[in-house]
This record gives C-alpha cells, structure tokens and sequence, in this order.
C-alpha cells in the first residue's frame, strides 16, 4: 500500500490572527506554526496504521517554504517514511492541488489522503481538486477507513447523518474526526526523523485561480448583557424584543 | 445565467432555498440542477425563490461525485452559466472543488455575504477569528455558500422542471447502507443551538437540555471533551476541530468558552452563556451572560420560554 499524505501548516490554534500590509497579508510575527490538526491527527495517523497492519510506504507532501520544514519533521517524527515539499508559497487551492496532483501522477499512489480542511483558509477544496486532476474517485468528510484487497470501505458524512461505501483504489480521500486518534512522537521518532529523507521539488507553471484581495479581524462583541439567575423572564424578553432571535 | 447545483436526495434543506436566494440576487436567470427521485412538485418550489427551471436528471443518485461533475460541467457549459452555486456542506465540499478543476473555474469556499462592489466576495478564515474577501480570476466562477448566511426571500416565478439524461459513465462508489439520526435538525443549518459542556458533569444530566431545545425548536451541541469521554455523539462536537455553525441564537451551557470552541460558534448571531464561573471567558464573546448553576438556571429559562410562548401564541 503506498498512501501519500497532504500535510499543511497552521497557526497553533491560540495564535493571536493579525494582519499587515493594510490587511492585505497574515501576519505571521511572533506566530507558532503547528500541523494542521486535521492532517496530523486523522490523515496521517490512519496511514500509519494502514502501513503498519499492510505494509508499504507512506509520503508525506507539502506545498510550502523552508517555514514548512519543521511541522514535516514532526510529521515524520510521528511515522512517515519520507517527505516531499513542493517549494512554492501557496496562496490558492488549485494551485496547491495541482502541484500534489503532478506529483501523486508521476509517483503513482493507491490512496491520497488529506484532511478535512485547513483550519486557517477553512476551504475543504483540495483534496476533490487532487481528485479531478486525477481522474480519481473522491470521498470527503470519511470517519472510517477500511482496505479489503483492492476496494476499500469507508464512513463518510452526509447531510444528517452517515453513509457506508465501497470504491475502488486508487482513491482520494478527506478524513474528519474518527478516523484515528492523535499520537504523539516519541524520543526514538524524533531522532529518526533527523536522518529520514525531505526532498524538495521545484513547482510547476500553475496559474491562480483566486486571491485574498483584504483581511478583516472579526468585529469584537460589544460588552456582554448580564441577567440575573432568577430573571429568566427578562432574558427571554431581551432575545424576543431586542435580539429578536425567538 | 446562474447555474445551482442541489441535493435533493434527502428532501430539499433550507440552505438550498439559501443558494437559490443568493443566485437570484446574482442574476434575474437562475437554473436548478439536481438528480435523484424527488418529485415534480417539490422541485417547482425552487420556483418561489426565483428559478425559472429545474433540471433534474433521474439516472444517477448523487453518491458519486465524479459523476455529478460530468453532469454539471456539461450543463453549465451548454447554458453558458457566468456563476455556479453550491451550498457549502457535505454536498458541496465533495462537488463543488472537483468542478472547479473540470471548468478551470476559481472557486470561493464558504462564502457568507454577497459579492462586494468589486466583486470579491467574503469568508471566514482562520476559523472565524477573522474574515478575508476572495477575488476570482477566471471568468466562470463556483460560489460554495455557508448555511445561515442569506436570509430566505420569495421571488415567485413560474418554473419548469424539465427531465434531462447526461452521459455521466457508472458510479464508481457503492452504497452499501445509511445511518440517519431520524428527526434531528442537522446542526449546521439549525436557527437556534443549545450547546454543553463539561459544566453539566454525566451523560444523564443532558434531559435538561434536550428538554430546552425542544421549547425551542433548536438542535443540540456540545463541546469537545464531551464528545470525546462518550457522553454526547461526535456530530454534536462544534468547534475548531468539530462542526462549525452560524445560527441566529447559540445558548452555551456550562462551556467554558475556550478559543477552539469558540472558533466553531463565534459566526452565531446572538450568544447567551450560563456559568457559575464569572471569570469564564466565554462572557466575552457573548452578548448575554447568566452567571449561575444550570441546574438551576435551565429549567428556570426553560420555564420561561413556556410561559412565553403560551403568552404569544
Ligand atoms: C487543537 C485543539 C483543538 C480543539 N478543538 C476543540 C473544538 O473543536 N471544540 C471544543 O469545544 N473544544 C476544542 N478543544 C478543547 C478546548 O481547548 C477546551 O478544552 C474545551 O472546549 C473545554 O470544554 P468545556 O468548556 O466543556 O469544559 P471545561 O473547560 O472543563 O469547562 C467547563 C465549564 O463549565 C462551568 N461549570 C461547571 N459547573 C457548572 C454548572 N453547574 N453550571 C454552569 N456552569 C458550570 C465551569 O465554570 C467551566 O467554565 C480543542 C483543543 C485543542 C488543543
Ligand atoms: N499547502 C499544502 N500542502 C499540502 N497539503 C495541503 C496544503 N494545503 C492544503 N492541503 C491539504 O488539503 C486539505 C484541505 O485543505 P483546504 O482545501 O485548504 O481546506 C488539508 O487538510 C491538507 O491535507
């Protein structure tokens, strides 16, 4: 089985969101770059598993700069064999996609997996764009993954509720919540991971789709209302006449 | 012309009347596209939000993603579509990114407004502690729209549905069963949420709450710790890392308010938090704030909710 891996990287999730350049860029000053929960906790570690119980091989990429290098060494760290950067500093999904996509075509992978999203755009795009790129199935939001031979089952959400299906490797799949639990690195992967190979890669020729033209922090509340514990009544006038919300 | 991709496998959900809405506020043309069994007659009501056709192709089911992607990209080809409209749940997270590579089309992911004076259009980013205005460069372009972002508008217009078949190959995914939840409001798309958290201390408190959202109409949540020890099911789980949402009303019981919680809730309109701790950060993120026991507090509210609706019935 040999599963590649979409890793990205996100602002620890108490990062404190600012904005420069007249809000037209993140500003990442002082700001401590973890792996996206998604892609670590769910993505990676299910391949893991699928190496350990199959065997295979297991590749992590990003699309990224040499910031990106520390959070693939904890990927690493955690048990993949190898990493790949594509060295470019992504700023639209297709043009991320695209890239993983090149590299999953010329490589040949039987599963690519991402997360569900990334908890900084929040676009749940890349993954069904790898998928068209190539011509793969793809299931989004997957809570379960099972290999049986050359088809595999999965759990996938649906509106309200759950759905069990079977498709056929190669396949791309987006994994949410259940479908692994987090590990953390021990002593003997982070040493590991100092000697296990990054290769970096140069991008190919790929156009822009979309830009962030303008950033804007999200307004804060003005000051809370308090109500009394024994006021209930008032409460529910307030969200009737003044929120108007019941 | 304004092309909207739809679900209907399921019934049709409000945020479908959502992107319809939105569509008819792009453009006077907006045509449906669905598939699946639904009936003539539930399909003629996108007509009140202002389609004036609904296409409808009765040969395939919607699970597999690859063909709806044949099926749209053909359609909005044919129609010349300047715009295509997804809703951003489970639905369109599977399409709408697929087609955009198909149609070479840029895409917007969650968007909650409509476009600006120069066309870019906003979402939330990191997680809702902030917002970014996207700006397309291609010239069709795939809008994916977060629920609870547009109100409902009637546009009644006179609608045709009309049944088409597109060579769309066989699925590649098989079905083999479905799991629903029967009756409960999906989380995402529900007006008003009562939510808890660790405050409630076991399982067996949650009567209380589910007892509030019935007077309510809302759909339940929870926090995360909760979801992970078992006391509430994972789709309950809003936050960072769980389900985000936007309804116009978000009661938080007994949750602290920690930052990844609030990443999943702070797009709600109005927030009311119950805490016996008036040091809870979550008091800063709300717009009223009881500090007391829910055990106390609950039933309390929810006895005045009673009495209200009685009184404005
Ligand atoms: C990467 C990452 C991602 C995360 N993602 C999420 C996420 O998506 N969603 C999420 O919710 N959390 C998430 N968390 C966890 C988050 O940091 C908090 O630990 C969690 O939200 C706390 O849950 P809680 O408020 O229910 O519990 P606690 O923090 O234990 O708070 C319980 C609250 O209840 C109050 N209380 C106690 N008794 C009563 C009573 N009788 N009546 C009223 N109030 C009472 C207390 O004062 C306290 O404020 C994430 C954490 C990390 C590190
Ligand atoms: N720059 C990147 N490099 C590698 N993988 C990425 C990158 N950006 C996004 N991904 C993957 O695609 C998933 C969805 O991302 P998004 O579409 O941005 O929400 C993430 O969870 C990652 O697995």
């Amino acid at each position: 089985m040999n599963i590649l891996v979409c890793i990205s990287k996100s602002p620890d999730t108490t990062s404190k969101i600012a904005f420069s350049n007249d809000n037209t860029q993140f500003d990442d000053n002082g700001v401590q770059y973890i792996v996206n929960p998604y892609d670590e906790w769910y993505a990676l570690v299910r391949a893991l598993e699928l190496k350990e119980t199959l065997g295979g091989q297991v590749t992590i990429i990003t699309v990224g700069t040499t910031t990106d290098e520390a959070i693939m060494r904890k990927a690493l760290a955690i048990g993949a064999d190898e990493a790949v950067r594509i060295d470019a500093d992504p700023k639209d999904a297709y043009y991320t996609a695209m890239q993983i996509a090149h590299y999953a075509q010329s490589n040949g992978f039987d599963l690519v997996l991402t997360g569900k999203e990334t908890i900084n755009y929040n676009g749940s795009q890349v993954g069904g764009m790898i998928a068209e790129a190539l011509d793969a199935p793809f299931v989004s939001l997957a809570t379960k993954l099972e290999v049986n031979g050359t088809t595999i089952q999965l759990e996938r959400e649906i509106v309200g509720g759950l759905e069990l299906i079977e498709v056929a490797l190669p396949v791309v799949v987006s994994c949410a919540k259940g479908m692994a639990e987090q590990r953390i690195p021990n002593m003997r992967g982070i040493m590991a991971a100092r000697t296990k190979p990054l290769q970096i890669i140069a991008p190919q020729a790929i156009e822009e789709l979309t830009n962030f033209i303008q950033f804007s922090a999200a307004s804060s509340k003005a000051s809370v209302k308090m109500i009394d514990a024994d006021n209930m009544d008032e409460l529910v006038a307030l969200l009737h006449s003044e929120a108007k919300v019941i | 012309m304004i092309l909207v991709y739809i679900s209907s496998q399921n019934g049709i959900s409000k945020s479908a009347f959502e992107a319809v809405t939105y569509a008819r506020k792009l453009d006077s043309e907006v045509c449906v596209l669905t598939c699946g069994s639904a009936s003539e007659a539930q399909l003629s009501a996108f007509g009140q939000y202002g389609a004036q056709k609904v296409l409808v192709d009765r040969k395939i089911d919607g699970s597999d993603a690859q063909q709806l992607t044949k099926l749209i990209s053909q359609y909005a080809q044919e129609l010349n579509a300047s715009t295509l409209v997804f809703t951003h749940d489970f639905v369109g997270k599977a399409i709408a990114p697929r087609v955009s590579v198909k149609l070479k089309a840029g895409m917007v992911a969650g968007a909650i407004a409509l476009p600006e004076a120069n066309g870019s259009i906003k979402v939330n980013v990191f997680s809702g502690k902030a917002s970014g205005f996207v700006k397309v460069n291609s010239s069709v372009r795939i809008i994916s729209l977060l629920a609870n972002s547009i109100p409902l508008e009637l546009n009644e217009t006179a609608c045709k549905v009309e049944e088409i078949t597109a060579n769309t190959g066989d699925s590649k995914i098989k079905v083999i069963s479905v799991k629903k939840p029967d009756g409960a409001i999906p989380l995402p798309e529900a007006e008003i949420v009562v939510s808890a958290g660790r405050g409630l201390k076991g399982p067996e408190n949650w009567g209380m709450v589910e007892t509030l959202a019935q007077t309510l109409g809302a759909a339940t949540a929870c926090s995360r710790p909760v979801a992970d020890i078992g006391w509430r099911p994972h789709h309950e789980h809003v936050g960072q890392t769980g389900v985000a949402i936007r309804p116009n009303l978000y009661i938080a019981i007994g949750i602290s308010g920690a930052i990844q919680h609030l990443a999943g809730v702070n797009g709600s309109k109005v927030i009311v938090v119950v805490n016996t701790d008036k040091e809870a950060p979550f008091f800063k993120a709300a717009d009223y704030g009881v500090i007391g026991d829910a055990f106390d507090v609950i039933p309390k509210l929810n006895a005045a909710l009673v009495k209200f609706k009685a009184a404005n019935n």
